[in-house]
């Protein structure tokens, strides 16, 4: 034996798990990953372009802060991705894979629409815009709760269900908009533009505003849900291990459902002020991909609604300057999503260095 | 009324071969455990780098000499579809990283990539207008000679290029891959569970790897047909559209089976254009049986879910990633 062990041969380094990260290194981690990613994305623009990469990166922040109306564009973008990160984060927390928010957004604004559609001008404001806040959250809570009964009774792969949910919802909205508009334009016009009928209203003077209050009071809310409700626990207890969960007394399939039934009506709810508030018309593009982008944002922010104030901002910004570099550069528009990947690939990438400890294969063994 | 049907058949399988590229390469991603949600970035880059070597080449010569004309698009499609499949592999298996965050990352990304390229490609070169690369498109449209001559029967089934055929054979050797072989046995079960596979004395992360890189230049291929053949050699942004999405739903639809996956591909193909063919359909009932196939897929989905037989299940360490010592 003691032969044998002369020839086995220690491997360079070695990954442990480590769960006891000060919060103040993890954070240092991911700045640094930004950092790189930065420095990586510059280089990507340099070679395409040969455009000085300092420039590009101040006609980005331009391109969010540019002007007030900038800016506030920046923040209203920042609350729709937070909301629905906020919908998807609950699910997560339970490894609930809920890819389908992009499709219960937009139920939820097709129902939204639907009401303005067929009510017109023929109610007051404000019931119509109670009718359309229920119904849009009811669609979107049907749209979320069905891959989730059949997740807890069947085991059925909730994230295949919800991401081909997306699409029936998708051509569920082209199927609305071809009755809709019958002269096969299939573009919605804006909804009740003369009476402003169902529309949000206009608080502070800012088109935007309610929807950002709404928003913030919701992230508070999910704050404390998640960390002080018996619910938000169970939600952890699930997430972590289903069989811990049972063995002490949780319905672990109520909980799924209970907790994917608040996801979708966030969802509903985001349709809702995408509509109401925001676009008062309807389209296959009304979530703009928000409930994909809106995965990566909680799960950047580790599943934490006060994080993911700044991991939307963080993307919509991203967003907003990538578009601003490609109209003052003269470039595709599309930059934007490539800036964005390597960005999101770094930072997930530097989550194995806060998860895992690489142990180094020690010198002195080396040396017997 | 029967030229319509032949020429509804033509049709489908034409829609047909992205997505069995596409399915096929998914399924021996999933086979390692791998969920790819990047599939659909993947099969975009797989278009562009095909498009970009064949604008370089055919940009470069006078007279394009045929056979380059197919091999510098078909390799560097391949290369550009590897680079975005070892992106995945290294962040999901080396650095174990969530599989769905960085699937819908990649797919962003690849996209991203398609579409700046597809839209500046020719500005770089102080061109303008739109990409068109009418020798390559032809090289990948070449049929055999005589299949014209065949009647009704050689326009409908012999065609086609030659990616057509490749797609087949690709899924039929994947099935007899992984059904017949001893690496197939060890791939799948790397896919079921990683840990046994471990302990059996299976290099789990080299399979991950190999499956993870040949799926996505596979699905790849699936992007280049489309590019050269489909198109004859166009690009349009977004053009591809949610092809590589339902290439995921065929995976399901199919259950995991190769074979069954032409079969699938043949049928989302068909549902794909279907509207086309049927006269007299309003438009809002276009949309509808658009929406079909994922109807399908999710009815599929549920009731492979509900009868619980083994072999039709997805394998199960799907979208997990493993960790040698974690229990």
């Amino acid at each position: 034996m003691a032969v044998n062990e002369k020839h086995i041969k220690e491997p360079l380094f070695h990954i442990t798990k480590r769960t006891d990260i000060p919060k103040l290194t993890a954070w240092g981690i991911r700045l640094i990953a930004v950092l790189a990613a930065l420095i990586v994305s510059a280089l990507v623009i340099v070679t395409i372009t040969s455009y000085n990469p300092i420039e590009v990166y101040i006609k980005m922040f331009e391109g969010s802060f540019g002007s007030e109306r900038k800016f506030f564009i920046l923040l209203q973008n920042t609350a729709m991705l937070l909301c629905v990160s906020l919908a998807v984060t609950p699910a997560f927390k339970m490894k609930f894979w809920n890819l389908g928010a992009e499709g219960q957004v937009l139920v939820g604004g097709l129902s939204s629409a639907a009401c303005m559609f067929y009510a017109k001008d023929s109610l007051p404001s404000w019931l119509l815009i109670i009718i359309m806040l229920v119904t849009s959250i009811l669609s979107g809570v049907i749209w979320g709760v069905l891959p989730a009964v059949f997740k807890a009774i069947w085991r059925t792969n909730e994230s295949l269900f919800t991401l081909m949910m997306n699409y029936v919802a998708m051509q569920l909205v082209s199927f609305f908009i071809m009755v809709w508009v019958p002269n096969g334009s299939s573009v919605m016009g804006v909804l009740n533009q003369r009476s402003e009928c169902g529309w949000l209203p206009t608080i502070f003077g800012q088109k935007y505003a309610l929807n950002i209050i709404i928003v913030a009071v919701l992230t508070v809310v999910m704050f404390v849900y998640l960390h002080f409700s018996k619910q938000g626990y169970e939600i952890s207890v699930v997430g972590e291990s289903e069989n811990t969960a049972r063995y002490v007394g949780i319905n672990v399939k109520k909980v799924i459902i209970r907790t994917m039934v608040i996801s979708g009506a966030i969802c509903g709810l985001t349709g809702f002020l995408l509509v109401s508030g925001t676009n008062h018309t309807v389209s296959k593009e009304l979530a703009g991909g928000m409930g994909f982008t809106a995965i990566m944002v909680s799960w950047l922010a580790k599943f934490e609604p006060s994080m993911m104030i700044f991991t939307s901002m963080f993307i919509v910004f991203l967003q907003k300057g990538a578009g601003e570099i490609a109209t003052a550069f003269r470039l595709n528009e599309s930059v934007s999503d490539i800036l964005t990947g390597i960005i999101i690939f770094f930072i997930i990438g530097s989550e194995f260095f806060i998860n895992y400890k690489i142990n180094m294969r020690s010198k002195h063994k080396e040396a017997e | 009324m029967i030229s319509t049907i032949f020429a509804f058949i033509n049709a489908a399988i034409i829609q047909s071969i992205p997505l069995l590229f596409g399915a096929t390469g998914e399924i021996i991603t999933e086979k390692s455990g791998n969920l790819n949600l990047g599939i659909p970035g993947i099969m975009y880059m797989g278009g562009i780098s095909g498009i970009i070597g064949g604008y370089i080449y055919e940009h470069s010569t006078a007279s394009p000499n045929a056979a380059l004309c197919i091999i510098i698009p078909l390799l560097s499609s391949i290369v550009g579809s590897l680079l975005l499949a070892l992106i995945y592999s290294f962040l999901t298996v080396t650095l174990r990283v969530n599989q769905n965050v960085t699937g819908l990352a990649l797919t962003t990304f690849g996209i991203g990539i398609g579409n700046f390229f597809g839209g500046s490609l020719l500005s770089f070169f102080g061109e303008t207008g739109s990409i068109s690369l009418i020798k390559t498109g032809q090289c990948f449209k070449a049929s055999l000679p005589f299949a014209n001559k065949l009647g009704l029967f050689g326009k409908t089934f012999l065609s086609f290029g030659f990616l057509t055929y490749l797609a087949i054979i690709i899924a039929l050797v994947t099935s007899y891959f992984l059904n017949r072989t001893r690496a197939g046995l060890s791939l799948r079960s790397v896919g079921e569970n990683p840990a046994t596979a471990d302990a059996a004395g299976i290099n789990v992360t080299k399979y991950k790897y190999l499956s993870t890189l040949i799926g996505g230049a596979i699905a790849g291929l699936g992007g280049l047909y489309f590019v050269m053949d489909y198109t004859g050699g166009a690009w349009t942004n977004n053009g591809f559209g949610d092809r590589g999405w339902l290439a995921i739903a065929i995976v399901i639809f199919a259950i995991w089976r190769p074979t069954t996956a032409i079969f699938s591909s043949f049928l989302f193909g068909g549902l794909y254009i279907l509207c086309i063919y049927i006269p007299g359909l309003s438009s809002s009932a276009k949309e509808l049986i658009n929406m079909l196939p994922y109807v399908v897929t999710i009815l599929v989905l549920v009731i492979i879910s509900m009868r619980k037989k083994r072999e039709n299940q997805p394998p199960a360490s799907l979208g997990l990633s493993y960790f040698r010592e974690e229990r």
